[in-house]
């Protein structure tokens, strides 16, 4: 039995399953191209393979959050980073919240703004850009929603524009998607290795 | 190609039209949209849909949007709900007032989605592990997670996109 880790950090932990991941030597064709195992690659991870037993919607869904995080133009990769992590904080998937916080950290050189929210949540102490999408992004996060007009006018305020409101938008609700299956189907633990 | 379309789901319950500035910057991730609305029917509709059927989807969906208070989201999936030829029993699921199933497969299944539609953050071991003593299947637990993982982002993108265009 392993330690499940509760506590935000940036150090990315193992995912461990609570529901059968698929066996790859016994992957339909579908599910094959779903997972994009080629001979070269055949390193899956558990949380893919789990998300295989619904296959029609991993294919989609794989793309989708790909192009959500990781399109051109748009806000910047790392403030989609924020929406992300500001998600995963309300819904507490530690797991969504180490990957997303690192990598921000990777993209924005800087490990003061996650250490800030993870301390403090949305009340974080960030410059007037950062709050306002850390707010945002956490209110959006809640069940039913609790943004209001004055948080997207706070968006504005800060500079936002249009198409980065809209990726922000975009990046923190996917979160909510990805938040109910890693913290559902799931538990973080610490690296055995 | 270029441009989406008015007709899907999260646009058209956004309320947005052609000429806005909300509409030009989505037509900037017409392929997110178009995206979007794929998931929508891999969830809802899938070719295969394992031990849940179109009708249940549907009535998930609907109990969740009303959970998060959207109605006119929950409007449009009990159009999918009569589509699929629901029995009384499923129907009734689409409203979180009704009682719930008491005990068995599906009481699992609509206890299971509550939570996760509400309160994500307190799931816990247990939950899964109560699914599968209902004879809930590990497939059907990732089916089930994956419909309410999409309704989630869904009731954002349309709340935000509302916020976007001012709507009050």
């Amino acid at each position: 039995m392993s330690d499940t880790i509760h506590e935000f950090t940036t150090t990315i932990p193992h995912w461990q399953p609570r529901v059968k991941p698929i066996k790859l030597d016994e992957a339909t064709p579908e599910q094959l191209d779903a997972l994009k195992v080629t001979p070269s690659n055949t390193k899956v991870s558990d949380y893919v393979l789990v998300l295989a037993n619904d296959v029609e919607t991993l294919k989609v869904r794989t793309p989708l959050f790909n192009a959500i995080m990781y399109n051109r133009g748009g806000m910047s990769r790392a403030e989609r980073e924020i929406g992300a992590t500001a998600a995963s904080v309300v819904n507490r998937c530690v797991y969504c919240a180490a990957v997303h916080a690192s990598r921000y950290n990777q993209l924005a050189k800087d490990e003061e703004v996650m250490k800030r929210i993870f301390a403090k949540g949305e009340d974080a102490d960030l410059d007037p850009r950062q709050s306002a999408i850390l707010r945002f992004a956490t209110r959006l996060s809640k069940a039913p929603s609790e943004a209001s007009e004055s948080d997207m006018q706070a968006l504005r305020e800060a500079g936002l524009n249009d198409e980065e409101i809209l990726d922000l938008i975009l990046s923190a609700s996917l979160f909510g998607w990805a938040n109910r299956l890693m913290h559902t189907l799931g538990d973080p633990v610490a690296k055995q290795d | 190609m270029s441009g989406i379309s008015l007709n899907d789901v999260v646009i058209a319950q956004a309320g947005i039209e052609p000429g806005t500035p909300v509409h030009h910057a989505l037509e900037g991730r017409a392929d997110v949209m178009e995206m979007t609305q794929a998931t929508h029917d891999a969830a809802l509709k899938p070719n295969d849909p394992g031990g849940l059927s179109h009708a249940l989807r549907a009535a998930l969906a609907a109990r969740i949007a009303r959970l998060n208070d959207d109605e006119a989201l929950a409007e449009h999936y009990d159009g999918l709900v009569g589509e699929a030829g629901a029995t009384e029993e499923i129907t009734d699921i689409a409203d979180p007032r009704a009682p719930a199933p008491s005990d068995g497969w599906l009481a699992a299944v609509v206890a299971y989605t509550d939570l996760v539609a509400a309160r994500p953050r307190d799931t816990q071991a247990g939950d899964i592990k109560a699914l599968k003593a209902a004879g809930v299947s590990d497939a059907d637990i990732v089916r089930l997670s994956e419909l309410n993982a999409f309704l989630a982002y869904q009731i954002r993108v349309i709340a935000g996109l509302k916020l976007m265009r001012g709507a009050k």
